[in-house]
């Protein structure tokens, strides 16, 4: 709610001020107005709209939820790659290693999500009903079935090497495993995604103009970035790098099609701007970078540049949200 | 001048559209508006709205910018480079007017309360519900500030409170005074407004008035003359309508508003797109490599 800056206005010479008297006395009016004061009696050129002021309100959220965005949509594909590492026989280090980053991140995105909340006491009432036509509700149950799954998972999973360790009967628990992991991994998809169908299904015009791209491109980010995670914690596979690659690569097309994709004032929030600079930014560390540092074989250089660039792409994303919001050209054009 | 058929006084009658669930809706008229804040004024009483900023903004006389969690109404000053039809506007419409036309409209905005309502679509409480007037309402013990209600609004009108406010943290907007209407009161702002530019009244009844009005200012050559109510959209019409004499955009209403869970289906059909390639891409590569 700040007022338009005012441009500063040179001081006027003692000849400036004769001159405006003597128009004034000649003419009867100052043809000139001098100031461009914001919205002055009868604008000589008219603001867009209602005196520039924008036609829908930019979004509230505070800082945690770009944070919530990345630790979600990594946590989330990090069960997908232990269900993939379950099903193919990678070693159970493995699997317990991609449900210790879920849990993490299902620990720390209820966090981050509470303290956005204007009234953070009230948290629960998130869970009074379930409205699949609200994304933030699905979203919210989804953290739930997620949390709980891979939070029992991963008990299951250390559960059961302590107990190959001692060497008693494991077979039990890797049944058990079998049924949470999936269960992870599928509310894990949906966690990593719906956040582009938040952010997609408003009245925001840079979002919901790519209410299709979102969850593609939130999806793939979240892949890259648990990929990436796994890498950095020092597991060196060939899967891995497969998804890391294939991932850069959705992601540099994504980056062209902004860029190249559409014109005009719709798409001006992506572009200009510190969006515009941000979006740019982490599009070329999660896509033409981390590509091109893998096939040079510099595997924690290309996985420290993509989770870089995941979290700088979430907040680019919601910034170009708000400066979209507040441009009331914009929705105009959104809109024709 | 008989054509226009204004019951005078009904903003002032008692009514039982809440025991009845009539739906009840506000038409608001510009071309008799006279920017008092009347209306502004009586809905910051009536409902204990606290201040939200003393700001002079230089927009003619509006300092209350736009409709918020603490703006309610919001009279708008339009001023514009052009004759609203055949209006007298003062000593400078003869001469100087010709070249300098100038035209002054005042409109009180609210909260549109929509037939598809973004807010109440997106609000993941359950705090936002349809009355049986068919107004939306904002249960304040229920919400908890998520916010998203705020983006799901087409015409800008919810928002949060910061927290410095009274009852900050929450979500709040136009309640259509639903608790003077279930003692079968009008709202406030109606009740208030001394010329009925803002009339208060069953639907069916309002839009008949409003079509009626219009048709009485095009036949005094006000050509623009229309009511903005955005029935052909995913909006589906407004159960707060104007009359305006422009295009929407100049008093800041979207042209097309469109709700936004209309992006749902494409949207949730591309998770299940990427969902369904995460899964399959993962195991292939561990399964292949």
């Amino acid at each position: 709610m700040s007022l338009s800056v005012q441009p500063a206005i040179p001081r006027a010479r003692e000849a400036r001020l004769d001159a405006l008297r003597e128009e004034a006395k000649r003419t009867g009016t100052v043809a000139e107005r001098g100031i461009a004061i914001d919205g002055a009696p009868t604008p000589r050129e008219p603001a867009v709209g209602y005196y520039g002021l924008p036609m829908v309100k930019p979004p509230v959220w505070t800082w945690q939820i770009g944070l919530y965005f990345f630790a979600g949509g990594a946590a989330g594909m990090s069960s997908v790659l232990a269900l993939a590492g379950l099903l193919t026989g990678q070693p159970i280090s493995f699997v317990t290693t991609a449900l210790t980053v879920s849990t993490a991140g299902a620990i720390v995105s209820p966090m981050l999500l509470i303290a956005d909340l204007g009234r953070p006491r009230r948290f629960l009432h998130m869970l009074r009903v379930f409205k699949w036509r609200s994304p933030m509700s699905v979203g919210a149950w989804t953290l739930v079935a997620f949390s709980t799954c891979a939070a029992l998972a991963l008990i299951v999973a250390a559960g059961a090497s302590g107990l190959g360790a001692i060497g008693l009967p494991e077979r039990p628990l890797h049944m058990a495993l079998f049924v949470l992991v999936p269960a992870a991994a599928l509310s894990g998809v949906v966690l990593a995604t719906y956040t582009g169908v938040l952010l997609g299904a408003t009245a925001i015009p840079a979002w919901s103009a790519h209410h299709r791209l979102l969850p593609v491109h939130f999806g793939i980010v979240g892949l890259g970035s648990a990929a990436a995670i796994m890498e950095l914690l020092g597991y060196r596979l060939a899967p891995l790098n497969a998804i890391g690659l294939a991932a850069a690569a959705v992601e540099t097309g994504i980056g062209a099609f902004i860029e190249l994709g559409r014109k005009g004032p719709t798409a001006r929030a992506l572009r200009e701007g510190r969006p515009g600079l941000l979006l740019r930014v982490s599009g070329v560390l999660t896509g033409p970078l981390s590509f091109l540092l893998r096939l040079a074989a510099l595997i924690p250089f290309a996985a420290a540049s993509f989770a870089i660039g995941a979290v700088i792409s979430r907040y680019g994303w919601i910034w170009a949200g708000r400066a979209s919001a507040l441009d009331p050209g914009e929705t105009i054009a959104s809109q024709r | 001048m008989g054509a226009t058929p204004f019951t005078l006084g009904q903003n002032q009658a008692r009514h039982t559209h809440v025991a009845d669930g009539t739906a009840v809706g506000f038409f608001t008229d510009p071309t008799v508006c006279i920017g008092c804040k009347a209306c502004e004024v009586a809905c910051k009483e009536w409902n204990q709205v606290p201040e939200d900023g003393f700001t002079w903004t230089g927009h003619s006389y509006d300092n209350s910018r736009s409709l918020g969690a603490s703006t309610w109404r919001h009279v708008k000053f339009l001023e514009m480079n052009r004759r609203l039809g055949p209006q007298i506007a003062g000593p400078m419409s003869g001469g100087a007017g010709a070249q300098n036309p100038f035209g002054w409209l005042f409109l009180s905005d609210v909260c549109k309360h929509c037939e598809h309502a973004g807010c109440l679509e997106a609000c993941p409480t359950g705090a936002i519900f349809r009355t049986e007037i068919d107004s939306v309402y904002v249960q304040d013990d229920v919400c908890n500030g998520c916010g998203y209600c705020v983006v799901g609004c087409p015409f800008g009108v919810i928002d949060r409170r910061p927290a410095q406010f009274e009852g900050g943290g929450g979500a709040f907007k136009c309640t259509f005074c639903y608790d003077r209407q279930i003692d079968g009161l009008t709202p406030a702002c109606a009740k208030a407004c001394p010329t009925e530019s803002i009339q208060f009244g069953p639907l069916d009844e309002l839009r008949a008035r409003a079509e009626q009005r219009v048709a009485d200012l095009q036949a005094r050559g006000f050509s623009e003359a229309r009511v903005y109510d955005p029935t052909d959209t995913s909006v589906g019409g407004i159960h707060a309508f104007f009359l305006l004499l422009g295009p929407p955009e100049e008093l800041g209403l979207p042209p097309r508003p469109d709700v936004p869970t209309i992006h749902l289906r494409g949207a949730w059909l591309s998770v299940a797109f990427t969902s369904a390639a995460a899964l399959v891409g993962a195991c292939l590569a561990f399964a292949l490599l």
